[in-house]
């Protein structure tokens, strides 16, 4: 019996356990609510289930949640992703729009060459304030997160585009060998990164900026480059999201496309356990995040609860995930228990990162 | 010459224009600059109602931006103002609807908005956990009880609402002002005297410029910090109030991304987004910026809303810079 405590104690220490009860109590309480939740079934050589569209469209939140992970590993944040989302898949399907022929692959691949184009100057400007200029980084990437919106209407004047082209529409609603290619796309890309932050010392480089960006540079890595890196990668991850986004629905709205989705993968990377002061990071913690923020909006669709409602759900879900997570919250309540593990208890107060 | 005049010479070239209050003055000469182009270029624009329209269409902003400036100044920021704007809207309308006194109605409208402020701040203190995620979870917390009230939009039509809303308080030659600008002055001077003449102002100050020195001098540091969110709730609830006599009514949507142009306010004012320095007058001057730019916008006739994000973009961006700058040159 205390041998199951102690193996109980020790998983409730590991970052991805109180994340993942989290989600498998979702799973569970809509299965109980309707046994189909849980059901997959292949159609037409599509994978057809209620699970496989939580995923599927969580496959935006997570390629955002995935540069917002590396953002705030740095100890930064990117307010700005959700306005790269409306501006990359605004100008694609702006391109789109004006070709003759909309279904060849060239125009897709000039359009997402463009889009990513445009992407990438975002993210080297937000990067380029905070490593080089020096401000802070939610202020400087609030900056296009409110003229970004403007620029994104500024592409499709104000209208919301409408396009007909089969291979854009496949990146977002698309299956490939019965998979959908959101959820493939997704996959890559988590692959991709996970293999560079964690495969190379890039992932070792950008913690130590996140400890202490000073010390690190000290220390010989070029801090302000790994900055300025990791906001292009979040501005090309919010690229691809808004293609997705955008071809879901074959159209581009400049006012609402990614609206709240910065918000949505902070909450997304902060359930997964990477702390918003920086130094550490959790790309799996990231994916489990986001999906348990699709699960809850599926959930309450589910449950007949107009959409806006969710925001109630999500709102306790994020407190409870804090709370659960914050050192002086655990201390109030585990007082009288030894310090289950030792980097929770010695972790150094670092001081609050003004937000 | 006598050793006065010497004295006087001495303190003349002594005298420079106090770090502080670059911000503040180069708002303030943005804004007469832009009050300048409006007027050379529309002849309407030099009608003084066009300053008067530009405070009624803002009020409601510019009560929500002192409160956001308490917290700004302490290093934190609140994000569910909007939504607790829209919360206020709503339960007034709905509570009105169901017939309910408008003096309760008014009571009960103005307390949760400071409860919810109370909450955050306590969690936000007790608990160290970032005010963003705090006042996140707070923002969609509010946002859901909008939706959850009602999913469309409820109208008021008690006599008490309507007549705050039509008020018109004016000069002979027609000109007018509404309740809801009063309102928002009243707030205005409050704020700026509690910020400057009072204990709790000078420890919003003090902590914003450095919370480990001011817990250890003593200051009361739990009780200002949860005090901010709570002024800041209070003040949001007092922005739905003004929002609701101003539309005359409560929906779900109204006031979405409030909080950004309340934050932009007051970083455009001068307000130092890290803490510790920054002046109520300034935010004054932020929202009345952003407001003669959407007035700019609208006599343009040509140019689009959209500009109005760009153009705010800009702002912050040389704001930023120029803050930036002057922390530069104290080093």
């Amino acid at each position: 019996m205390s041998e199951v405590r102690t193996r109980l104690a020790a998983a409730s220490g590991q970052r991805l356990f109180w994340p993942l009860v989290v989600l498998v109590v979702l799973i569970a309480a809509n299965t109980a609510y309707r046994p189909s939740f849980v059901s997959i079934e292949v159609k037409d050589g599509h994978l057809y289930g209620s699970l496989v569209d939580i995923v599927r469209l969580s496959a935006p939140l997570i390629l955002v949640a995935l540069g917002m992970t590396l953002v705030i590993a740095t100890g930064g944040i990117d307010l700005s992703v959700g306005s790269v989302c409306a501006i990359a898949g605004s100008m694609a399907c702006l391109h789109i729009s004006q070709a003759t022929d909309q279904n060849s692959l060239s125009t897709l691949f000039t359009a997402l060459g463009l889009a990513l184009g445009l992407a990438l100057v975002a993210g080297a400007w937000n990067g380029l304030l905070v490593s080089v200029i020096g401000i802070q980084p939610i202020i400087a990437t609030l900056i296009l997160m409110v003229a970004g919106r403007g620029l994104a209407q500024l592409i499709t004047e104000g209208q919301i585009i409408t396009i007909n082209s089969d291979p854009y529409r496949t990146i977002g609603a698309g299956y490939w060998l019965t998979l959908p290619v959101a959820i493939l796309i997704a996959i890559a890309v988590t692959l991709l990164i996970a293999v560079l932050t964690r495969r190379t010392a890039l992932g070792l480089i950008i913690e130590a900026v996140g400890g202490n960006a000073e010390a690190s540079r000290l220390a010989g890595i070029r801090s302000r480059r790994i900055t300025f890196l990791v906001y292009v990668i979040a501005g090309l991850c919010a690229a691809v999201a808004g293609f997705m986004i955008t071809a879901d629905v074959s159209s581009a709205a400049g006012s609402t496309a990614g609206l709240w989705i910065e918000l949505d993968a902070i909450l997304a990377v902060v359930i997964g356990g990477t702390s918003l002061a920086g130094g550490r990071f959790s790309l799996s913690g990231t994916l489990v995040g986001a999906l348990i923020i699709q699960t809850l909006t599926t959930t309450v669709y589910a449950m007949n609860i107009s959409p806006q409602t969710s925001l109630l759900f999500k709102a306790v879900v994020v407190i409870v995930v804090c709370l659960i997570q914050a050192p002086a919250f655990r201390a109030r309540f585990a007082r009288r228990r030894p310090p289950a593990t030792p980097t929770v208890a010695a972790a150094p107060q670092k001081e609050q990162v003004p937000a | 010459m006598t050793t006065t005049d010497l004295g006087n010479l001495a303190r003349i070239g002594r005298w420079r224009l106090p770090r502080r209050h670059v911000p503040v003055l180069a708002t303030f000469a943005l804004l007469l600059v832009m009050y300048g182009i409006g007027v050379s270029q529309y002849r309407a624009f030099s009608n003084i109602q066009v300053v008067f329209n530009v405070f009624i269409d803002n009020g409601f902003l510019l009560v929500v931006a002192v409160g956001m400036t308490f917290v700004i100044l302490t290093g934190g920021i609140d994000l569910s103002v909007g939504s607790v704007v829209a919360m206020t809207a709503m339960v007034s309308a709905s509570l009105l609807q169901n017939g309910l006194p408008p003096a309760l109605v008014l009571l009960i409208a103005l307390l949760i908005g400071p409860t919810l402020g109370f909450v955050m701040g306590c969690v936000i203190h007790y608990f160290d956990i970032q005010p963003f995620i705090v006042t996140l979870a707070g923002m969609f917390f509010a946002r859901g009880m909008c939706n959850w009230i009602s999913n469309s939009s409820i109208p008021i039509t008690d006599p008490f609402w309507t007549s705050a809303a039509q008020e018109r308080i004016g000069d002979p030659r027609g000109n007018f002002v509404s309740i809801s600008v009063l309102i928002a002055f009243a707030v205005v001077a409050v704020g700026a005297y509690v910020l400057a003449y009072t204990r709790l102002g000078r420890n919003v100050y003090a902590i914003g410029g450095n919370p480990q020195s001011a817990l250890l001098m003593g200051l009361p540091v739990a009780r200002t910090k949860i005090m901010v969110y709570t002024i800041s709730g209070l003040c949001s609830a007092i922005g739905g109030i003004l929002l609701s006599f101003y539309t005359l009514s409560g929906a779900p949507l109204i006031a979405v991304g409030m909080e950004l142009d309340a934050i932009a306010a007051v970083v455009i004012g001068g307000t130092l987004l890290t803490g510790g320095s920054g002046y109520v007058l300034g935010t004054v001057l932020g929202v009345l910026v952003l407001g003669v730019i959407q007035t700019l916008i609208t006599f343009d006739g040509t140019l689009n809303s959209w500009w109005t994000k760009i153009v705010i973009g800009g702002l912050l961006f040389a704001f930023i810079l120029l803050q930036r700058l002057i922390g530069i040159r104290k080093k």
